[in-house]
């Protein structure tokens, strides 16, 4: 029994919900919830570490024993995940803090973050593939009402696909969920995974595999992508860099999780589609990215090339590329949440949205434009930066896996990612500056805060490798070897 | 121009009260039958509908001063914080428990703790639906 499980989902709904009662304190509300966020990040890291020491932590609610009761289980890839969450949602909330959107704050801002947060921590940590689907509920309900927090035009007009989009994702979730408890009679992750290797997933069992992968590959932007970047640059500046940062993990992680624990019998239908979608998203992303000149357009898009990109890894289906793929994970929750910072304080300073409309913004904002390059940088994949290790533990594995179109489309879209981010700095930040001294606005020392510390993050990510790796290495091993999962959720306690 | 809702109204005080009962019966009645805090906070909340639809918002307002949001909030808050509660025993978040007792009137009662859990649901369900009815009729 570990209690403690359940409070990286609990205490941001209880903060939540406080929080509803100081409406007219915005001071309450900014710093309430990051403190929550910094203690629910703290927590997160204590139970990383007693994960290291014993592989797998369960909490039963209500002390019903699995499977017939929900549990939490918590593993090494699940809360590396929970804590590079937490961590990133400090700093949006840091962020919102300092940008003072009284109009959205007075409409529960903070709340409702918080309450995103608690979805996105909940979906990593159950045990339970409806719990999973409740989770995801949670997630999503906050983030439509974030949506369309505000009632811009554009917000509302993007805030109707969104919603109707996902509400179809989750009855096609909940069909599948229903097929599954129909052929197999549990809905426990590790029981379910035990069944299925003693039925030796058979063509019906693959056919409802592919339902999930339909309706995960909506949540997270692979392939079926087309309502992400409209979506995306609809939001404020905080919000957007959490969704970009958070949202589309979470549909990452269900796919590593089904296709590892559950439906990883026939790799050569299921995961070989998992290949042909991620160099779909990939080009897909990377025509997106040069072609507009709208800056959140390119920033949306970027989120969806790694999204092929991380699933690579799940294609080659080996422990490096596995490994890789967390690492690039991590590394994508920080670096996308800092992108989209980035870009929002951009528009902030500028008032203008594409890329061709200002220029020489180096001299007026220094720190700016060099946290930007560093961006791009990191997301490119150069060393020392954090997108270095992922990609090439990505590479190393899909090469053993024989999988060489899919490394070739992978490098390839890197190059589209470094174009496309270099094509904003050379064009915003190079050249003849276009503000003019008395004109600057001037940068609140907490907005560029957030980002710096997220810069400095993904830096000491790409150089401290070497403390990261164990921690990667264990949540590669579980991923890689199910009976690990099945024995530490399943055992008597 | 309003229409004539005498018979509306008349009916409504007294259908209220029956409602509110059978709400409250609904949800004691939920430990063993069907029912419980969200069917029976629904029952409850429809009391509060036919309120407001027979009389009108200010009406009701001014004779149940209640901000429904905080109703919603509150009750989430006593749901959770029950769960907790469980924490300070030693057991699983969500853990319940429940023991016989002999009451004066009732005679041997079963006295659950799942009652403050669900009593947490049902004024969330009651702030919910109130909430969502009064903003629909605000936007006509």
């Amino acid at each position: 029994m570990n209690n403690i499980l359940v409070f990286p989902m609990v205490l941001p709904i209880i903060a939540g919900v406080i929080l509803l009662f100081f409406r007219s304190k915005p001071a309450i509300q900014r710093w309430g919830s990051i403190l929550t966020m910094i203690a629910v990040f703290a927590i997160s890291l204590w139970i990383l570490f007693q994960v290291m020491d014993q592989t797998i932590l369960r909490l039963n609610f209500g002390e019903w024993a699995p499977p017939f009761g929900i549990t939490f289980v918590a593993d090494a890839f699940a809360m590396l995940l929970v804590t590079s969450s937490s961590l990133v949602s400090i700093l949006c909330l840091l962020y919102a803090a300092f940008a003072k959107d009284e109009k959205r704050e007075k409409f529960f801002l903070y709340p409702f973050l918080l309450l995103l947060v608690a979805g996105v921590n909940g979906s990593f940590l159950t045990g339970d593939l409806f719990n999973l689907f409740v989770c995801f509920e949670v997630m999503l309900l906050a983030s439509y009402v974030l949506m369309t927090l505000g009632g811009e035009k554009r917000q509302l007009t993007e805030g109707i696909k969104y919603i109707l989009i996902n509400i179809l994702s989750s009855w096609f979730f909940l069909l599948g969920i229903a097929y599954l408890y129909g052929s197999l009679g549990t809905l426990n992750m590790a029981h379910l995974s035990q069944r299925i290797a003693e039925a030796g997933q058979p063509p019906l069992l693959t056919t409802i595999s592919i339902l999930f992968l339909v309706v995960f590959s909506l949540k997270a932007g692979l392939v079926l992508y087309f309502w992400l970047p409209g979506s995306y640059s609809a939001l404020p500046t905080a919000v957007s860099a959490l969704f970009a940062a958070l949202l589309t993990k979470v549909g990452v992680y269900a796919l590593f999780r089904v296709f590892t624990l559950l439906f990883y019998h026939e790799p050569s239908i299921t995961h070989t589609i998992i290949g042909l979608m991620a160099i779909i998203t990939m080009a897909g992303g990377s025509i997106g990215a040069i072609a507009y000149t709208d800056l959140r357009k390119i920033a949306a898009y970027n989120v969806i090339i790694a999204i092929g990109f991380i699933l690579v890894g799940l294609a080659a289906n080996n422990e490096a590329a596995i490994q890789g793929s967390i690492y690039y994970l991590m590394h994508d929750i920080l670096v996308k949440g800092l992108l989209f910072l980035i870009i929002g304080t951009v528009i902030y300073v500028t008032g203008k949205t594409k890329l061709d409309q200002a220029s020489g913004l180096i001299t007026s904002y220094p720190l700016l434009g060099w946290l930007f390059l560093i961006t791009t940088l990191s997301l490119g994949g150069i060393p020392p930066f954090s997108g270095f290790a992922g990609k090439l533990l990505i590479g190393q594995g899909a090469l053993e896996a024989g999988e060489y179109v899919i490394v070739a489309a992978a490098f390839l879209s890197s190059l589209f990612v470094l174009y496309s981010l270099l094509r904003i700095f050379l064009n915003m930040f190079w050249g003849e500056t276009s503000i003019s001294q008395k004109n600057r606005v001037i940068l609140p020392k907490g907005m560029i805060a957030p980002c710096l510390i997220l810069a400095l993050l993904t830096v000491g990510l790409g150089l401290g490798m070497g403390v990261v790796s164990p921690f990667v290495a264990e949540a590669a091993h579980v991923l890689m070897n199910p009976e690990i999962y099945i024995e530490g959720a399943l055992k008597d306690e | 121009m309003r229409e004539n809702d005498v018979i509306l109204q008349t009916v409504s005080k007294v259908a209220v009260f029956i409602i509110l009962t059978f709400g409250v019966y609904l949800f004691l009645a939920g430990h063993h039958n069907p029912g419980g805090g969200f069917i029976g906070g629904l029952t409850l909340s429809s009391a509060f509908v036919l309120l407001y639809l027979a009389f009108d918002v200010e009406t009701v307002n001014a004779g149940i001063p209640l901000d429904y949001k905080m109703v919603a909030a509150t009750g989430v808050l006593i749901a959770i914080f029950t769960g907790m509660g469980a924490l300070l025993f030693d057991s699983a978040f969500l853990s319940q428990t429940f023991a016989y007792f002999d009451l004066p009137i009732f005679g041997k009662t079963e006295l659950a703790t799942v009652v403050l859990f669900e009593s947490g649901i049902a004024l969330g369900v009651v702030g919910v639906v109130v909430t969502i009815i009064i903003s629909i009729s605000e936007d006509v």
